[in-house]
């Protein structure tokens, strides 16, 4: 939510030198061939999760964990501190969706080039994390 | 010619949150519809117990990126109301302000991002030509508006998202004399803009209809905060009843609860407040809109996205009056512990979906016992699913199947629902109602 409104500012530059692939959020045509940089926000929660994450690692160049719930698992992740009467509670809704027992951190499933904590994430961090990022693919091309 | 199919969509797209949707057709008729929230439980109504009251608000801010103001200001008006605190005017001020920075941006989001590219047969926002002067407009015009609410919503509550000023019994920050004169300048640079908005979309000719209810927190004067709970059904009850005339309704295939009243769908959000309520709207904002508001009561769901753009202009007019007639004073914020122990308070705000619900019972340690939540879009879900029912079968056997699916996702998107709400955790048993 927040990188819809850091595109308030960057809308322009970003038109011209990104190409979105895939982001269900603000597009219906999304491609999932290769990526320069993945960025992945929110926890791992279920094994189709953790496959997909591990198909997004495999297409990409750069992957980036994006907020609290992909850098270290929280809030999304809470129910792996419940108590074991809170644990009880929940137990049939983990079991009818076949959710993981533990909710993991991106960087528990593969490899993380950069990671922006924080919730909400800090704006400049991000900018930061992405101009360093397209600068690395400018000066390697 | 009989047709018999499935229509499946794995991930809904230009929505907030993950959700698919199946569709059964057999022999022309349409068998089921299934609305599917796929998001994954957090469980935040099980995580809420034993923490702090005064930690609980921002916790549960944390159930939406996109409304988190939202539920911040509902959970804390159920946190005061179980502590016997009541906001000073200048608090409800201030709060009012925070809402209407969301509004402006939400709206905004969902207008031009999510539902333009539909208006324009584009895949995407993004993809509007800066080349054409139209487009080039609209473009400028969206993140104008987004960036204007967003001053406002960082103004007043600290961020726009998950605002650390407001907290249980008032504010820790207040607006200074500059930012305000910014805020007024900000927003009245983008009234022509959201003029527009309201144009294009009170001419766009989408249309579907169906008779249903509509339900919503109507205050004296239009706002997001106070009211009681008009049914739409000749009754406006107080807000402590919410949670008691809802039935619940379980869908086993969606991660989320849904809800009827009276055993019937209903309708939340801006639609339905614009048919309840649209003579309480700001009268700079009715003297502006002229005709257009002849256009409510609507049935036409595709109304809620015109509702939205109402609502904008709505909320930059009376933000404009707030702060320009008002000077913030730094004052303290009101604390106490609950009298008896499970002191329970419940807060109901309308969220830019529709109305929010939040319960709280606190130990009088003011530790938190327990509570429950009510989101917009797990009210909305049953009504959706009618909706597309009546839709996909008023479109066969003509139309040809991608049609039907592009018609679908227009449909729920005028819903504007949010996936992240509705999936949180509540207290069900599958096999009591399966």
């Amino acid at each position: 939510m927040i990188m819809t409104e850091v595109m308030n500012d960057h809308w322009q530059e970003w038109k011209k030198i990104f190409d979105f692939r895939h982001a269900r959020v603000i597009k219906s045509s999304n491609v999932m061939d290769e990526f320069d940089i993945a960025f992945i926000e929110g926890a791992i929660a279920s094994e189709e999760q953790t496959k997909k994450l591990r198909e997004i690692r495999d297409k990409s160049k750069k992957l980036v964990a994006v907020g609290a719930c992909a850098v270290v698992g929280l809030p999304a992740g809470q129910r792996n501190n419940f108590n074991e009467e809170q644990q009880g509670n929940i137990q049939f809704l983990l079991a009818h969706f076949a959710a993981l027992p533990k909710v993991l951190k991106v960087s528990e499933v593969v490899k993380v080039d950069a990671e922006i904590p924080g919730c909400p994430m800090d704006p400049n961090q991000f900018l930061d994390a992405v101009n360093k990022l397209v600068a690395e693919f400018k000066s390697s091309q | 010619m009989h047709k018999t199919f499935d229509i499946t969509i794995d991930e809904l797209t230009k929505v907030e949150g993950a959700a698919s949707l199946e569709v059964r057709v057999k022999d022309n008729k349409v068998e089921h519809v299934h609305f599917k929230i796929t998001e994954y439980k957090r469980f935040f109504t099980e995580a809420m117990k034993g923490k702090p009251a005064a930690a609980l608000p921002q916790l549960l801010a944390r159930i939406c990126g996109t409304c988190s103001n939202a539920h911040l200001l509902c959970s804390i008006e159920a946190c005061e109301n179980a502590l016997d605190i009541t906001p000073s005017e200048q608090t409800m001020l201030l709060r009012i302000l925070t809402m209407y920075g969301l509004m402006i941006r939400d709206h905004a989001l969902h207008l031009y991002l999510f539902t333009m590219p539909d208006l324009y047969g584009k895949d995407n926002f993004l993809d509007f030509d800066e080349n054409n002067p139209e487009e080039h407009e609209i473009l400028h015009d969206a993140f104008e508006i987004k960036a204007a609410g967003n001053f406002l919503a960082i103004l007043v509550a600290g961020r726009s998202v998950h605002a650390p000023h407001p907290t249980i019994g008032g504010f820790t920050h207040f607006p200074d004399k500059s930012g305000v004169d910014e805020a007024i300048k900000k927003l009245e640079a983008i009234r022509p803009a959201v003029l527009r908005l309201i144009k294009i979309f009170e001419k766009c000719p989408f249309r579907f209809d169906r008779q249903t209810n509509y339900m919503g927190l109507i205050p004296e004067r239009y706002g997001f905060l106070n009211g009681c709970l008009n049914t739409g059904k000749g009754e406006c009850l107080p807000e402590k009843f919410f949670g008691e005339f809802l039935e619940k309704v379980v869908l086993p295939y969606s991660q989320a609860a849904a809800y009827k009243h009276e055993g019937e769908s209903y309708m939340v959000g801006s639609l339905a407040r614009m048919n309840l309520a649209k003579d309480k709207l700001h009268p700079r904002t009715k003297e502006s809109l002229g005709k257009t508001l002849d256009l409510f009561p609507s049935t036409n769901i595709f109304h809620n996205n015109l509702a939205q753009a109402i609502e904008i202009l709505h909320s930059v007019d009376d933000a404009i009056e707030i702060l320009s007639n008002r000077v913030f004073t730094p004052e303290p914020v009101i604390k106490k512990l609950p009298r008896l122990d499970g002191a329970v308070g419940i807060g109901v705000i309308e969220a830019p979906r529709g109305t929010l619900y939040h319960k709280v019972e606190l130990g009088s340690d003011g530790i938190v016992k327990g509570g429950e939540i009510i989101v917009p879009t797990g009210q909305n879900q049953v009504n959706i699913e009618e909706d597309i029912f009546k839709l996909v079968q008023d479109l066969i056997p003509e139309t040809p199947k991608e049609k039907i699916v592009f018609e679908i996702e227009k449909l729920i998107r005028a819903y504007d629902p949010c996936m992240s709400c509705a999936a949180h955790f509540l207290k069900i048993k599958w096999n009591d109602t399966v």
